[in-house]
């Protein structure tokens, strides 16, 4: 039997979590938006998210077969399953099948594995995509389909909030006045409101959120520091003119920043590797969401800014390094006195 | 630190660290007795520094406690024969390293010992010896640490000049999954523990003296608590179960709050550290003029029939302590010489108990190997549990492409190879391996240049 016997090196255990698993954590974390996708949004949304991962699957299976010539499996580390489920939460509910290829081709081919597959990316590859998409196909990209009846509380207009505040300032209304054109808050939070097809339950999210951080897969630090950056500069706003900015929980609940302060910006690959460094990243995004959605053009900004901290990444990790043990003792040395022998002379 | 700590006045080390399931099979079970096996192998390489050197021949009769080989230099250990007997043979066997190296079979005859060691179970309190007596006895009794480092006691106890040592600390840490011999020590010779810290503390002149043990240990917290009321200066220090809070900077950062320098000594923030085994191994030797032939050791594993904790001689073939515990379980695929984290895969069954064996743990066929490696996902969880602040993916990295000056600066050397890097990273990353190779590659390479 002693021939058997394994000889490696130290540790021989190891944490239970590995990529896969958290890959399918992160997948099963995405559920309850799914659920309201379909909730709000009926087939349209079950096609659109079917249609992305396949498309996400396949291709990064076929590049790693045939164009790396690696060993593969179809699901491999599961993460190709999770961009294609951010790609499709990211556009709305009606978009075309070709346009939904283009976008995985970006997502992973151009911003995935040409730079080596996973780990390796500097971009989020969902949000690479969705901005790509925005620019290329503006119209198809920003029709949302108007929400189920049934389920939605108010006759919505196929315009997001953010675009009717953008419309509404345009115009010369003041805030309150384009409030009263939209949902409650309590719609804004359970996710009865005009967007992409996964971005619009904050409630969902939050539940996403929770059982990541239960699950040990992310930690608080992306997360709150953007929300809470970004309802510290929208409420100071807010409170110095509440008819013309927003209300900070209008910002939080609309626009995809749940979805991006859960999903894209907690993406490992594309953050930060200290809480430190975290916690800076998530500010960051905050700060540049905040002043694109204020002063910009475009009525959102989310993508845009971790887009950019996704850029900001090395240098915030150069930064950042964690503080080595030993480098302060936290001792003060007594005085040794070395006995001399005094040699009388 | 949670807030449960603050009421319980727990305390532990700041910076990573990890969670590994605990899997003390054998905390209740009391240490027994295993008989001297019909032959032993004893190396006489056990500890850090030169190996010993031979002082017996072939076809020589020893007792226990005959020094069969003698400390080369200062940095080296004295090693006794553990049994009475028969010198067979003297060539290269296998050891805990996996490597050949040169050891003494003795063949057991009996069990005779030398008269003039203290075998009594008799208590003796009183401490005659003065401190470079005691440091000489411990050099002679061949004591080396028993947590697992094996680094010669005496040298660690002769202090330079220029240190000022405020604080002696005793590991009853024993952080290690599944390993019990020290919470078992802790339990069953606690008089004889504690007049072991009193001589420690003479022999280096400290008045303040604290037991650290980790919170899964509450009965040897509060009998070691009970019993030190009325010692002065000795006290005890609950710490959080956290992995790796046994390891020497990361003990008295959690019960001193001081870190030492990199590259530094404890003796540099005033401390002394010994292991709670040392410390027995260190009564025996002063008290009861006994050396190091003996040891408890844990034999474990999810398998195994019946796991224990034992009280062995040194140079037992491990297999005689497997077959105490109902032998090898089907199915087995590692055999590891101390804890799952920090222990050594034997390739053997017939490599000996060493000085610095805590514990023997059978790893089941399914959990031997390692899991498929993935691409670094950046999730940074190697730095987060880093207890060194060390950045592991990047050591990895830097390793792979021989980069071993720029780890230099990173300060790869710091690394007290613990593993929790490789044990948590999600993409099974063999982190340790590669750092491993850039720390020998370094040292490598200073010692050409020296
Ligand atoms: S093995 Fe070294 S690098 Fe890895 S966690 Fe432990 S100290 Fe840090
Ligand atoms: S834990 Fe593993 S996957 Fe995560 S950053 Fe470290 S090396 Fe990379």
């Amino acid at each position: 039997m002693s021939r058997m016997l394994v000889v490696s090196p130290s540790p021989h255990v190891h944490d239970k979590l590995t990529v896969p698993q958290v890959m399918e954590g992160v997948i099963i974390a995405m559920i309850p938006a799914l659920a309201f996708a379909v909730l709000n949004f009926g087939l349209g949304a079950v096609y659109v998210t079917l249609l992305s991962v396949i498309f996400c699957v396949g291709i990064e299976y076929a590049m790693n077969r045939y164009l790396f010539n690696r060993k593969t499996t179809v699901l491999y580390d599961r993460s190709a399953i999770i961009t294609g489920i951010l790609l499709a939460f990211n556009v709305p509910s009606n978009l075309p099948w070709h346009i939904i290829l283009i976008g995985a081709i970006v997502a992973i081919g151009l911003s995935k594995m040409s730079f080596g597959g996973l780990g390796n990316n500097p971009f989020n590859p969902a949000l690479v995509a969705r901005v790509f998409l925005l620019t290329s196909f503006p119209v198809e990209m920003t029709s949302w389909p108007v929400p189920t009846p049934t389920l939605a509380l108010d006759g919505n207009t196929g315009a997001t909030p953010l675009g009717i505040l953008k419309e509404g300032a345009r115009v010369g209304d003041t805030v309150p006045q384009m409030m009263a054109e939209m949902p409650g808050w309590m719609d804004f939070f359970w996710g009865f409101q005009g967007g992409s097809l996964g971005e619009m339950s904050a409630f969902a999210m939050l539940l996403g959120l929770a059982y990541m951080m239960l699950r040990r897969i992310i930690s608080w630090h992306i997360p709150i520091s953007m929300l809470l950056t970004i309802v510290v500069l929208t409420g100071a706003f807010w409170l110095y003119d509440p008819t013309q900015y927003a209300h900070p929980l209008f910002h939080i609940l609309t626009g995809g920043v749940m979805l991006g302060a859960v999903f894209m910006a907690t993406d490992y690959v594309t953050s930060p590797f200290t809480y430190r460094g975290m916690i800076i990243f998530g500010v960051g995004i905050g700060v540049i969401t905040v002043f694109i959605r204020l002063f910009g053009s475009y009525p959102e900004g989310v993508s845009f800014a971790i887009l950019v901290m996704n850029a900001f990444v090395p240098m915030i990790n150069k930064y950042t390094k964690p503080r080595r043990y030993g480098s302060k003792t936290h001792y003060v040395k007594p005085k040794v006195v070395v006995e001399e022998k005094v040699v009388a002379s | 630190m949670n807030l449960l700590s603050i009421f319980n006045n727990t305390k532990s080390f700041e910076m990573g660290g990890v969670h590994p399931a605990e899997n003390k099979l054998t905390a209740d079970e009391p240490i027994q007795v295993l008989p001297p096996p019909d032959a032993a192998v004893i190396h006489v390489a056990q500890h850090i520094g030169a190996p010993a050197t031979i002082t017996v021949t072939e076809g020589q009769k020893v007792r226990v406690g005959d020094v069969i080989a003698n400390h080369t230099g200062y940095v080296s250990s004295n090693i006794h024969s553990s049994v009475s007997g028969t010198v067979e043979n003297i060539e290269n066997l296998l050891d805990t390293s996996g490597f050949k190296k040169t050891a003494i079979s003795i063949r057991v005859e009996g069990d005779e010992w030398l008269p003039e060691i203290d075998r009594t179970p008799d208590l003796i309190s009183e401490i005659k010896l003065s401190s470079e007596e005691i440091i000489e006895r411990i050099h002679a009794s061949g004591v080396v640490g028993l947590g697992g480092a094996a680094f010669p006691s005496h040298v660690k106890l002769n202090v330079p000049k220029d240190k000022v040592i405020d604080h002696l600390l005793l590991n009853g840490v024993e952080c290690e999954p599944y390993l019990t011999a020290d919470h078992r020590l802790m339990l069953e010779k606690p008089e004889e523990l504690i007049i072991g810290i009193r001589v420690l503390m003479k022999a280096l002149n400290v008045d303040k003296a604290i037991i650290g043990i980790e919170n899964n240990k509450r009965d040897a917290i509060q009998l070691l608590t009970e019993l030190t009321e009325d010692e002065e200066g000795i006290g005890v220090q609950a710490l959080e179960v956290k992995y790796p809070q046994g390891g020497e900077k990361q003990l008295i950062k959690a019960v001193l709050g001081r870190e030492v320098p990199s590259g530094g000594l404890p003796a540099d923030v005033g401390v002394l550290v010994q292991n709670v085994g040392t410390t027995l191994a260190v009564y025996e030797a002063v008290q009861k003029n006994k050396p190091l032939v003996d040891r408890i050791t844990t034999l474990t594993g999810v398998d195994v029939t019946k796991p224990g904790n034992y009280l062995v001689r040194i140079g037992t073939p491990i297999r005689d302590l497997i077959n105490a515990s109902g032998g090898v379980p089907e199915h087995t695929g590692k055999i590891v010489s101390g804890g799952p984290m920090m222990g050594k895969a034997l390739p053997d069954l017939l490599v000996p108990i060493a000085k610095a064996t805590s514990g023997i743990l059978l790893i089941p066929e399914s959990e031997s190997r390692r899991a498929e490696e993935y691409n670094c996902v950046r999730c940074g969880k190697c730095v987060e549990v880093c207890p060194m602040g060390l950045e592991p993916y990047l050591l990895m990295t830097l390793s792979q492409g021989h980069n071993h000056d720029k780890s230099e600066k990173e300060n790869v050397l710091d690394c007290i190879e613990c593993g929790s890097c490789a044990f948590t990273c999600p993409s099974n990353r063999p982190l340790l391996d590669w750092i491993r190779l850039s720390k020998n590659n370094i040292r490598k390479a200073k010692t050409a240049k020296a």
